[in-house]
């Protein structure tokens, strides 16, 4: 690992020096290399712009305001005081070695993010379409399935799919099967930006099999981060120079695809199915119970792994209610499904300056998607920041749940969103239901993305004002 | 240039039991060696920096320090003190004392010197070899090899 520090205190002549000859030895006996930039007495000898762009964390023991403090921004920082380094200096360094992972963990998330956006925009928006034109009944007509009482057979030679289902069915099947690889391509690419080449077999093929056995985009991430462990640590091991040759191209995607696989299929994939069937019993024995307790839960599963195995129990419960003529159920697992995306997209929009470019883009596709019915609308957002989206996606959803049974609102469609609004029974209520869930949903999760901006910002601002009052820190320390 | 540290300005059996106390006794050697022209301005100078936060770090060291007009040469004195000295430092008292000493608006060249001393103190080698060094003189020459390279 590479990590620049600045050091420099008051007096500039002891603490800044002690501080960072303690900094190189505890780099130096970890493993690492550093960068000392000493502000002190004996004039400062810059540390190069080459070394700041090729740092893996930026470390400032620092009584006094660093200066040119600009050049260091972006890096992950790791901040305190100079007499900290002097005395626990191998503490520092492990603390800037977990900022540099945090950091370089955000970047392998994003990249995978990044590239399935796309697939999401496109085929979400091509589902919508195939709702809009051909009405609920055009995933049956081109899947197989009841709707409204008439049984569709699935279609098996898809080069008759317009005959069969119409164009609206067209569109259908085209972006569903750019659905099928929003999960691959986010493990894929996560794994291709941590171990390059060699990772991108094995990430796609984590995330095909955590298609496979129903693992969700949740999964997915697994799955993506195993494989470029896995592909990073083979790319790493020193190897004799007549197989150097073959590693990258059959070797590693060969080996690690092998591991992930093995370890998606029995380690993951087992305890899911056991955990889906233990949950779909659990609300089986819930059936008479509260009705608004049932949405509720039923909303929190919808909203936890959007897409997931925990939101396949939910909806495979609402489709069961609706088979045996409880339309109530259903509407409640509709509403809570349609919430995160609708509530992100509405997060993007009262706080840019919360996500990311792609993200915002994101989010332009959420509304048309969220309103479908397409719950992996809300994805993107969730996979690049799991522990504060996921809680909000949940909250949304269990809200929205919780009010659909509440009212008593119905839903005799098992998908379709508002393009199957006149299948919906009580359908300005089930719209209240979504509002207020999806207000829930964006209300949280500006609050818990806020949480961690603030705290930043607030230091920067204590350490301004630190600045001007020369002292100050010194009270405190 | 004078040397950084001499025998003169070593005292290996500090009695003072407070951190003023024992900073006037080295400061005092500073000024009888000539390197400190005014004592009281000198002592408030490293009051000061000392009030700003105590400049004592773990491993028992004290390194009471200022940038002062009353500075002639930067200069190191040295103590050692047996019962230790509280200097503010977490985990108990200091029992060797650096007093560092620095002209105002010093060379680079004088600084250089300072920066080379501190980055020895937190060597735990060079902190040991002064707890047992026999007498003055072989502190000055353990100084000097560490930091000067002499």
């Amino acid at each position: 690992m590479k990590i620049v520090a600045v050091t420099s205190c008051p007096t500039g002549i002891a603490h800044t020096y002690m501080a960072a000859e303690a900094l190189e030895q505890a780099a130096k006996d970890a493993g690492h290399d550093i960068k000392v930039e000493t502000q002190g007495a004996a004039g400062a000898e810059a540390v190069a712009d080459a070394d700041i762009a090729a740092a893996d964390a930026v470390v400032f023991a620092a009584d006094v305001e660093v200066r040119n403090r600009e050049r260091f921004a972006g890096k992950p920082l790791v901040q305190t005081s100079v007499k900290r380094a002097i005395n626990d200096a191998p503490g520092l360094i492990a603390e800037a070695e977990a900022a540099a992972f945090g950091n370089q963990l955000r970047g392998w998330l994003m990249t995978g993010v990044s590239y399935m956006i796309p697939f999401v925009a496109a085929g979400g928006i091509l589902i919508a379409l195939g709702f809009l034109l051909g009405g609920g009944a055009v995933k049956p007509k081109v899947y197989g399935g009841t709707f409204e009482g008439v049984t569709y057979q699935a279609i098996t030679d898809y080069t008759q799919v317009v005959q069969k289902a119409g164009w609206a069915g067209l569109l259908f099947l085209i972006g569903a099967t750019a659905f099928s690889m929003l999960v691959p391509i986010l493990a894929g690419f996560i794994a291709y930006a941590m171990a390059d080449r060699p990772g991108l077999v094995p990430g796609i093929v984590a995330g095909l099999l955590a298609n496979l056995v129903g693992a969700g985009f949740l999964g997915g991430l697994v799955g993506g981060l195993l494989a470029g462990g896995i592909a990073m640590y083979l790319v790493r091991l020193k190897v004799p120079r007549a197989l150097a040759g073959i590693m990258p191209i059959v070797v590693i995607p060969l080996v690690a695809t092998l591991l992930t696989g093995f370890l998606m299929v029995v380690v993951i994939g087992k305890p899911i199915a056991a955990a889906q069937t233990g949950l779909t019993n659990w609300l089986n024995g819930l059936s008479g119970s509260n009705a608004v307790l049932l949405g509720l839960l039923l909303g929190l599963m919808m909203g936890f792994d959007l897409g997931g195995p925990v939101n396949k129990v939910a909806y495979t419960f609402g489709l069961a209610a609706l088979a045996s003529g409880n339309v109530q159920v259903m509407a409640a697992v509709m509403a809570a499904g349609m919430v995160p995306p609708l509530g992100l997209a509405l997060a993007t929009v009262l706080r840019k300056h919360l996500f990311s470019d792609a993200e915002r883009k994101a989010g332009e596709t959420a509304w048309l998607l969220g309103a479908s019915f397409i719950t992996e609308g809300a994805i993107p957002f969730a996979a690049a920041d799991p522990i504060r989206v996921i809680p909000a996606t949940m909250a949304g959803s269990g809200v929205a749940g919780a009010l659909s049974m509440a009212f008593k609102c119905g839903s005799r469609a098992p998908h379709g969103g508002i393009w199957v609004i006149g299948l919906i029974e009580k359908p300005l209520l089930w719209f209240l239901a979504i509002v207020i869930g999806l207000a829930v949903s964006a209300a949280l999760v500006i609050t818990l993305k806020s949480l961690g901006h603030r705290a930043s910002d607030e230091e920067l601002e204590a350490e301004m004002g630190d600045a001007s009052l020369p002292g100050r820190r010194t009270a405190t320390a | 240039m004078a040397d950084l540290i001499t025998p003169e300005l070593v005292d290996l059996n500090l009695t003072a039991t407070e951190r003023g106390d024992a900073t006037r006794s080295l400061a005092e050697r500073l000024q009888a060696s000539g390197r400190v022209t005014d004592l009281e301005q000198f002592l408030a100078d490293v009051r000061a920096r000392e009030a700003q936060m105590p400049t004592g770090i773990e491993g028992g060291i004290g390194i009471p320090h200022c940038r002062s007009v009353a500075v002639v040469e930067p200069t190191l004195a040295f103590g050692r003190s047996t019962q230790g000295i509280d200097w503010g430092a977490a985990d108990g008292p200091a029992h060797l004392i650096f007093l560092i000493a620095a002209p105002e608006g010093g060379g680079s060249e004088h600084m250089a010197i300072l920066a080379k001393l501190a980055r020895r103190l937190i060597h735990a080698s060079f902190r040991d070899s002064l707890l047992q060094a026999p007498d003055p003189e072989a502190v000055v020459t353990i100084v000097k090899k560490e930091v000067l390279g002499q």
